[in-house]
């Protein structure tokens, strides 16, 4: 009796929850659920394990830089077709409608607390933020306008993978991008780099790995190889903290790992370390 | 000059057992070679080997990915697939070419930086971007050869350079056809069609201002001939490498960082 008593409140209940369900973000690190408004209020925290989620890139200049001081460049740049991949700007041509982006990389001059850099956010909806022709050009353009102007680079990083339909040109953008950065540090610009999830493939084994300081935000996926393509090749299933942010940390790849509520004040503190204070206005 | 093949000809060819590697092109190629082993920090990684020679009398450095013959070689190699401290070795020497002002040669031939998790704990990542980025500056001539294959990112860690060429039929791209077709189209079976559409051979390259030169295979492929593809390489070298050197080092430094630095195809 007591157990049909607690079925029905149990039905009952369920039937109410289906009324207002609200919206629902399962964590891809510790798989709770917790309800979207409570991790959008955090910023895309998870309330549960503390993993950073994805932000598009307008969302992270906004968190990061100071009102209204952001300049973009190159905000019309769009990618052509170097080896003339079927269907390639078709794909592009909808992602552009759904992202309002023109590729995966947003970059621009801006204000930290005061302090004046060149920025870079990557943004992972765009084609899995893979660097093609347009994400190496706007990245070393980046670098080359900072060497000029001698001042600090803030990058954001996230890649999915690789920019298939752009084939070995893709592969190429590593090269230039690289030579950009290092160009960068030999006039002896500073160079923060904050990987985000997730960094991986080229972006890792290029730009990314250079910055003279190396921040990650927690519980993000940083490697080289896809977990996945190692999985297969050694035919074992890799553990679960495997190439996160802490995972990277401990072996001695990232300096700090940063909470995004408190990003901007510690990247400010590091300009400011580096004599880029307050630029008067 | 042999028939053109497909990129799936092509593909069969540099996999072809008996396909001529690094370590039998040396002795046909320079004199006095001395192997060098480790990289100062973790071991001594050998898919990659490197070591002193001389090209036509002048020392030179060689770096290259090595492809095992037989199967036991290829173990030994990790069948060219590159752990950090490989590319990590590269690096060092090349730093020690730059000292003694030694143009340095590169030969690629791997089908990428290995995927596992020692390679990902000691930083593959890292390694790769710094080679990247310090061959970019290396303050002496720099000159690639793709032998067989060359496999993204673990490739590009050899080939910034002043000059790359490529054997007749060697092919380079972002990841395998097999792994563009699993990933692209779900289905890894569809890979001759992927090797086809990406575009990986020798003449795409040199269309793409990726490689500058294509060195010419005998008659059905590299392996047919060992003594004619050597006298090629020789060849190619014993012209580009006088050439690079009598170069003044800061204009080869930016017609290097130019040759990359254009790459790509977009529109404002
Ligand atoms: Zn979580």
């Amino acid at each position: 009796m007591f157990e049909d008593f607690f079925n029905v409140v149990k039905k009952r209940f369920n039937d109410s929850d289906d009324e207002y369900k609200p919206p629902m973000f399962k964590c891809p690190r510790c798989q709770a659920t917790n309800p979207l408004s409570k991790y959008e209020e955090l910023h895309r925290v998870c309330p549960s394990c503390n993993y950073h989620g994805r932000l598009s890139a307008r969302e992270r200049i906004a968190i990061t830089v100071d009102r209204e001081s952001f300049k973009e460049f190159d905000a019309d740049m769009k990618s052509g077709n170097p080896i003339d991949f079927p269907e390639y700007n078709e794909k592009q041509e909808q992602l552009r409608e759904n992202t309002g982006l023109n590729d995966a990389v947003v970059t621009g001059t801006a204000l930290i607390k005061g302090s004046p850099v060149v920025i870079g956010v990557m943004d992972s909806r765009y084609m899995m933020g893979s660097m093609g022709s347009v994400v190496g050009e706007k990245i070393t353009r980046a670098f080359e306008y900072a060497t000029k102007n001698n001042l600090p680079v803030v990058m954001f990083t996230a890649a999915g993978g690789a920019r298939m339909q752009e084939g070995i040109v893709s592969l190429m953008q590593m090269a230039k991008t690289s030579g950009a950065v290092k160009f960068h540090s030999d006039s002896g610009g500073l160079y923060i780099t904050v990987l985000t999830d997730p960094t991986t493939g080229g972006v890792t084994a290029s730009f990314a790995s250079l910055g003279d300081i190396i921040i990650a935000e927690p519980k993000v996926l940083i490697g080289f190889a896809g977990r996945r393509v190692i999985e297969s090749t050694i035919k074992q299933r890799l553990p679960d903290d495997f190439q996160l942010a802490e995972f990277m940390f401990e072996k001695g790849f990232v300096d700090m790992i940063v909470e995004r509520k408190k990003m901007r004040s510690v990247l400010s503190h590091l300009l400011k370390l580096h004599g880029f204070d307050k630029k008067e206005v | 000059m042999s028939e053109k093949k497909t990129a799936w000809e092509r593909m069969q060819l540099v996999h072809t057992s008996g396909r001529p590697t690094v370590r039998d092109y040396i002795p046909l190629i320079f004199t006095d070679f001395y192997e060098m082993h480790g990289d100062r920090f973790y071991g001594d990684d050998k898919a990659v080997m490197g070591g002193i020679a001389r090209l036509d009398g002048r020392p030179v450095t060689i770096i290259a990915q090595v492809k095992g013959r037989d199967l036991n070689e290829n173990k030994a190699c990790n069948f060219a697939m590159p752990h950090p401290e490989g590319y990590r070795k590269a690096l060092r020497l090349a730093k020690q070419a730059e000292k003694f002002h030694r143009p340095v040669i590169c030969f690629i031939d791997t089908p990428g930086a290995f995927c596992g998790i020692a390679a990902e704990e000691r930083g593959m990542g890292e390694a790769i971007a710094k080679n990247i980025s310090e061959f970019m500056t290396l303050r002496t001539p720099v000159v690639s050869i793709i032998l067989g294959e060359a496999g993204s990112g673990g490739a590009l860690a050899l080939g910034v350079c002043d000059e790359l060429a490529m054997l007749e039929n060697a092919q380079y791209s972002i990841l395998s056809p097999r792994g563009f077709a699993s990933i692209l189209w779900k289905d890894a079976s569809r890979e001759k069609e992927a090797s086809e559409i990406m575009r990986i051979n020798a003449e795409d390259m040199v269309r793409l201002g990726v490689a500058e030169a294509i060195i010419e295979e005998p008659l059905g492929g590299a392996h047919n001939d060992l003594d004619k593809i050597s006298e090629n390489i020789k060849e190619y070298l014993s012209q580009k490498i006088p050439e690079k050197c009598q170069k003044d080092i800061d204009v080869l430094l930016k017609e290097r960082y130019t040759k990359f630095r254009k790459i790509g195809e977009f529109i404002e």
